[in-house]
């Protein structure tokens, strides 16, 4: 192995030094410290060096972030790991001392049979921990609560706070089946899988699901929270550096899961305002048709800008009414805040399911017997829907056998199907 | 409704040739492995005629020592199949990178992961703990038999009900693609229509009544069925960690039954409990199943606990440490594990109060599992530590346990989960404490008893063999994901971009190929010790000069275990009776009354595993049948009144006089 590459880091701004290897593919960096606590910084430089000595420390991004956020989640996993090293090295030594020393063949260790009890190593044993414990607690209820995602920043980084007149960029965040689609309601554009935000502006981001649970996680900004449709939870961030960052679902979510990646590009207020300019440009609308459409699964959704958003759609979306015939969630908490609609509230029956609204695979009634799914009962044999071909199973990716359904719903020659389509025929019910 | 009834769909539901997966390369040649193994198997079977004596001795025996063998062999053969999984992920993940794919594609990798977890936790974790407490708690506190002896029959043939429905799923059909929890909404109807869910479902729920009525079965024997003289306080630890597993086990199953029952209603009958429909709330799904699935995880490293108790306290010869300290951390950890089920989700973005709530009383179950490190510790201060293999597999627990005691802790703190949670880092803390916690204590406790079981030692060569490889095999395995967690990634992946990873990911494969030697090694220490069982024989039926009960009687026990009750009068009481010359009794044997052996086990679980296939399958007549059926069976059973039998003491008197005459040969 060879050293190809040893320099400065040629990333938007050099405040890493990183020795790459390149034949390994391996990266080692050194980020200089910029906000923490001096107790923390000796702390954490103690304990970064043996850690990045083993982690490729550019790629590292939970331990080497780019936001006030994580970067104060950072050194709470180093401060609490520290705090626990106080007692689990001792008892590790201890561990491979005792049973070293006491072996049955070292006949100078003295030999104690009787030796069970002894109130003063039980109080010990007893305290060591709880003080600990209580030292790490009393760091967890300040720092949950510090760190609550659903709390407004109130800093910037260590040295700056938000000045009172600066109001958070809010980008509504919705994860589709398998993208993840960004509003920005104040600039009225929205973008598919990428996300631009301007370095030291907070961010407010708010967060739900169109479809099933997930979790938003960009690691080099902020820790992550759960998408759920019908809820949006909360995220507070900040980009305290240029660069671009990863980000994904971090809960697993069916097929397309392992692709559903956005990058996050921190910028410069000028370059986020071009950035804006040229989603602007691009004279796409995102109305309700063009959100169902975008809604359907797939995967590996490549990147794409909507230069103008219908009104309300996020908050349509939100209330899982943005397919036209469903009853707002919103409206039906209304209604059940009231006492509900009693028999008549049966006639909502069809308006308040919303499950699969997106798929053309799970509509049918739960308990639909194969022939009138439509569907192989080992679906081994079909892709998911909006799954792209892959050449480990290439046989799943093609129509196989179209069954008749017996209810007119016969798959073959639906309009537009060709024999080579990746996704089994839908059945558009719209 | 009957517009399209035809005769296919009534006969045979969903199930159909398409249900067999023929044009899966990887499963077919699993198939065609496992079918002539199969066949082989049986023939053998065949061949030798065991058949007869398999029914009668085993399958139908409603003694626990051979119920407690069948859970281990049952638990054997499900690590091999959890283990599969496992190198197939480790493999995928070691190649998916750029262009590269893989060779699983994403539908049969997230069957492959769920598997796995579904598969260790239910059927490999769960019947090794529960067959060891089987085994050994009856005869650690004295008695012939559990208190429900047939239940305990039953029971055993539930769990093998599940896992014979998990393992068809690999076959016909397949298994669900949801990760081991089955979160909704994504195990809904409307995301997951296929038949894996309810393979899931299924299995989880005949198992899950098995494990139950175990549980019942533990405690009503720990707590009634004690020797003379064994007050709680002076039961061997194993029998009081056995003794909380089970309290939990009986606590929180009914929870698990209650959830997934409700996710059956959601996909059975379109109820709306975690669905987004109709005001449903996936997140009460999480709430319930980890009210079950956190206390599930002290349901198996409490066992094994006790294990390492016993194991250091023999092999340090000397009594165990801080014997009440130890049951009182036992205790309490036994009552907080039901108060920190939330820290599984601080994510889903509970108030900051809440999380630390959950985050601290977390914390607070890492001061007494503490304590009893430092329990084991004192014990061997001051010992004579011999290093047999349950001995270096202890010292591996106490050295690997902490490393994952230490990052589970840093879990508890909501802001450090919100960047660690869902990560590698994550599936690195619960092995390491399910490896080196529970796995580690069933291999302790497997090398331990194995002798009591049998009558021979197992091989010292192989078993070192498979403990280094295992050890050295984890660390190469679960360091690594260590590394990738605090990297950002993420678990559950199939395919990655970043080409910096894959050597993390290379090292984990490598680590498991490892774990596949130790492994290997094990399968090949039964093998020579089979083998070589004449010389590794031990007839004095106490091969460590242990302290407890069990090393009292002979190896095997005899069928009732203790000829006479022993009385007990104080701790480690086979020690105690050591110490004061306890000489045994060789004349003065009476008949004993013993439980029947039964078949109803056998015929009543196998019709509820049959109801559980013709749900998954929607073979109505088929459910109605096998569930009346097993209804029915279960009311001819209660009619059985010849359920018991009496020992003739001239039968006692011959198998005793067989072991005066081992134990006067030996001297």
């Amino acid at each position: 192995m060879c050293v190809k590459h040893l320099g400065v880091d040629k990333s938007p701004t050099p405040q890493a030094l990183c020795l790459c290897i390149d034949g390994a593919s391996y990266r080692l960096c050194v980020a200089p410290n910029r906000v923490a606590s001096p107790v923390v910084r000796s702390l954490r430089n103690l304990m970064l060096l043996p850690l990045l000595g083993l982690l490729g420390g550019c790629e590292a991004s939970v331990l080497n972030p780019a936001g006030d956020m994580a970067v104060r989640e950072r050194d709470l996993i180093i401060a609490s790991t520290g705090l626990m090293l106080l007692i689990v090295l001792p008892v590790m030594l201890v561990t491979l001392l005792f049973a070293w020393r006491y072996r049955a063949s070292n006949t100078t260790a003295k030999y104690d049979p009787d030796f069970h009890h002894s109130t003063q190593l039980e109080v010990l044993i007893w305290t060591a921990p709880l003080l600990i414990i209580i030292a790490l607690g009393a760091l967890t209820w300040i720092s949950t609560h510090v760190l609550d995602p659903f709390r407004p920043l109130r800093r910037i980084d260590a040295t700056r706070p938000v000045a009172s007149e600066v109001r958070p960029l809010t980008i509504e965040v919705v994860a589709l089946d398998w993208k993840w689609l960004f509003f920005y309601p104040d600039q009225g554009v929205a973008a598919v899988n990428e996300l631009a935000v301007p370095v030291d502006r907070p961010i407010n981001f708010k967060i739900t699901s169109a479809t099933v649970m997930t979790s938003f996680f960009v690691p080099s900004l902020a820790g992550q929270i759960y998408a759920m449709a019908g809820m949006e939870t909360r995220l507070h961030a900040v980009a305290n550096r240029p660069g671009d960052y990863d980000g994904f679902a971090a809960q697993y979510n069916g097929a397309g899961f392992s692709h559903m990646g956005f990058k996050v590009h921190g910028t410069s207020t000028k370059d986020f305002d071009a950035w804006i300019d040229k989603l602007k440009g691009v004279g796409k609308i995102l109305d309700q048709e063009a959100y169902l459409d975008l809604a359907k699964p797939t995967e590996s959704e490549p990147v794409h800008y909507y230069s103008s958003v219908q009104d309300g759609l996020y908050g349509k979306i939100l209330n899982l009414c943005a397919k036209p015939g469903k009853m707002c969630m919103g409206e039906m908490m209304f209604i059940d805040a009231n006492g509900g609609g009693g028999k008549d509230s049966e006639a909502n029956y069809d308006r308040l399911k919303y499950d699969g609204a997106m798929t053309e695979e799970g509509n049918e009634a739960p308990g639909a017997t194969f022939p009138a799914s439509g569907r192989p009962p080992n679906t081994l044999a079909v892709q998911p829907q909006g799954m792209l071909p892959r050449t480990v199973a290439p046989q799943v990716n093609q129509q196989k056998k179209q069954h008749d359904d017996g209810q007119g719903h016969n798959m073959q020659g639906m309009p537009g199907m060709t024999g080579s389509d990746v996704a089994p025929a839908q059945l558009d019910k719209n | 409704m009957f517009s399209n009834l035809d005769l296919q769909k009534l006969i045979f539901g969903r199930l159909s040739l398409e249900a067999i997966p023929y044009h899966e390369p990887i499963l077919l040649a699993t198939f065609a492995g496992v079918g002539v193994g199969g066949a082989a198997l049986l023939g053998a079977l065949t061949y030798f005629r065991l058949w007869g004596y398999l029914w009668k001795e085993w399958f139908t025996s409603v003694d626990h020592k051979k119920i407690g063998i069948m859970y281990m062999v049952l638990a054997l053969v499900m690590l091999l199949r959890g283990f599969a999984d496992a190198l197939m992920m480790r493999t995928q993940q070691s190649i998916a990178f750029g262009d590269n794919n893989g060779f699983l594609p994403p539908h049969h990798y997230d069957q492959v992961f769920t598997a796995h977890g579904v598969i260790m936790i239910f059927f490999m974790a769960m019947p090794f703990v529960t067959g060891l407490m089987n085994f050994v708690v009856p005869l650690q506190i004295g008695a012939r038999d559990v208190a429900f002896p047939f239940l305990n029959n039953f029971s055993f043939w539930m769990t093998v009900g599940g896992a014979v429905t998990v393992m068809a799923s690999l076959f016909v059909g397949e298994f669900a693609r949801t990760g081991w929890l089955a979160f909704p909404p994504l195990s809904e109807a409307a995301y997951s229509p296929g038949v894996g869910v309810d393979y899931y479902i299924w299995s989880l729920q005949v198992a899950g009544i098995g494990t139950l009525l175990s549980g019942i079965n533990l405690i009503a024997t720990i707590v009634k069925m004690r020797a003379p003289g064994m007050t709680m306080m002076k039961m061997p630890v194993f029998c009081w960690t056995s003794l909380c597993t089970n309290v939990l086990i009986v606590a929180s199953f009914p929870v698990l039954t209650a959830v997934l029952a409700l996710l059956s209603l959601d996909r059975y009958v379109g109820t709306n409990f975690f669905t987004n429909d109709l005001g449903g709330n996936p997140m009460m799904y999480f709430n319930l199943i980890w009210v079950w699935g956190h206390p599930e995880v002290y349901i198996l490293i409490l066992p094994a606990f006790g294990i390492f108790s016993e194991v250091t306290s023999t092999f340090c010869g000397k009594r165990l440490f801080g014997y009440a300290s130890m049951v009182y951390a036992t205790v309490v950890i036994t009552i907080l594990s039901y108060l920190v089920w939330l820290h599984h989700f601080f994510t889903m973005g509970s108030g900051a109060s809440v999380n630390s709530f959950f985050g601290i009383t977390t914390m607070i179950i890492s001061i007494p599992t503490g304590a009893k490190i430092f329990n084991w510790l004192f014990t061997m201060y001051r010992g004579r530590i011999r290093f047999e293999l349950p001995m270096m597999w202890t010292v591996a627990f106490m050295f690997t346990f902490t490393i994952g005691g230490m990052t589970g802790v840093l879990l508890a703190v909501p802001p450090a989960d919100f960047m660690l949670h869902n990560s590698l880092f994550l599936v690195a803390h619960f092995h390491n404490v399910i490896i080196g916690g529970v796995f580690f204590g069933v291999m302790a406790g497997i090398s331990y008893w194995f002798p009591k079981a049998f009558g021979f030692k197992l091989d010292p060569f192989w078993g070192k063999m498979s403990f280094w490889f295992w050890v050295v095999g984890f660390y190469f395995a679960f360091m690594p994901l260590y590394v990738l967690g605090l990297m950002g990634v993420t678990r559950r992946l199939n395919h990655f971009d970043d080409p910096n990873l894959q050597i993390w990911f290379v090292t984990a494969a490598f680590g498991a190929l490892l774990i596949a030697a130790g492994i290997g090694s094990f399968l090949m220490q039964l093998f020579v010790s089979v083998r070589n069982r004449e010389a590794l024989r031990d007839t004095t039926g106490d091969p460590w000069n242990g302290r407890t009960l069990e090393w009292s009687t002979s190896s095997p026990p005899p069928e009732y275990n203790f000829a006479f009750t022993p009385m007990i009068h104080d701790l480690d009481a086979w020690s105690d009776m050591k110490q004061r010359g306890y000489v045994r009794p060789v004349h003065g044997y009476r008949s004993i009354h013993m439980p029947k052996s039964t078949g109803a086990g056998v015929i009543i679980a196998g019709l509820c595993t049959v109801f559980g296939l013709a749900m998954i399958w929607y073979i109505w007549w088929l459910a109605a049948l096998s569930l009346l059926g097993a209804l029915v069976a279960t009311i001819v059973h209660t009619f059985n009144y010849d359920r018991d039998f009496t020992i003739p003491d001239y039968e006692v008197v011959r198998v005793e006089d067989r072991r005066t005459r081992a134990l006067l040969a030996k001297v």
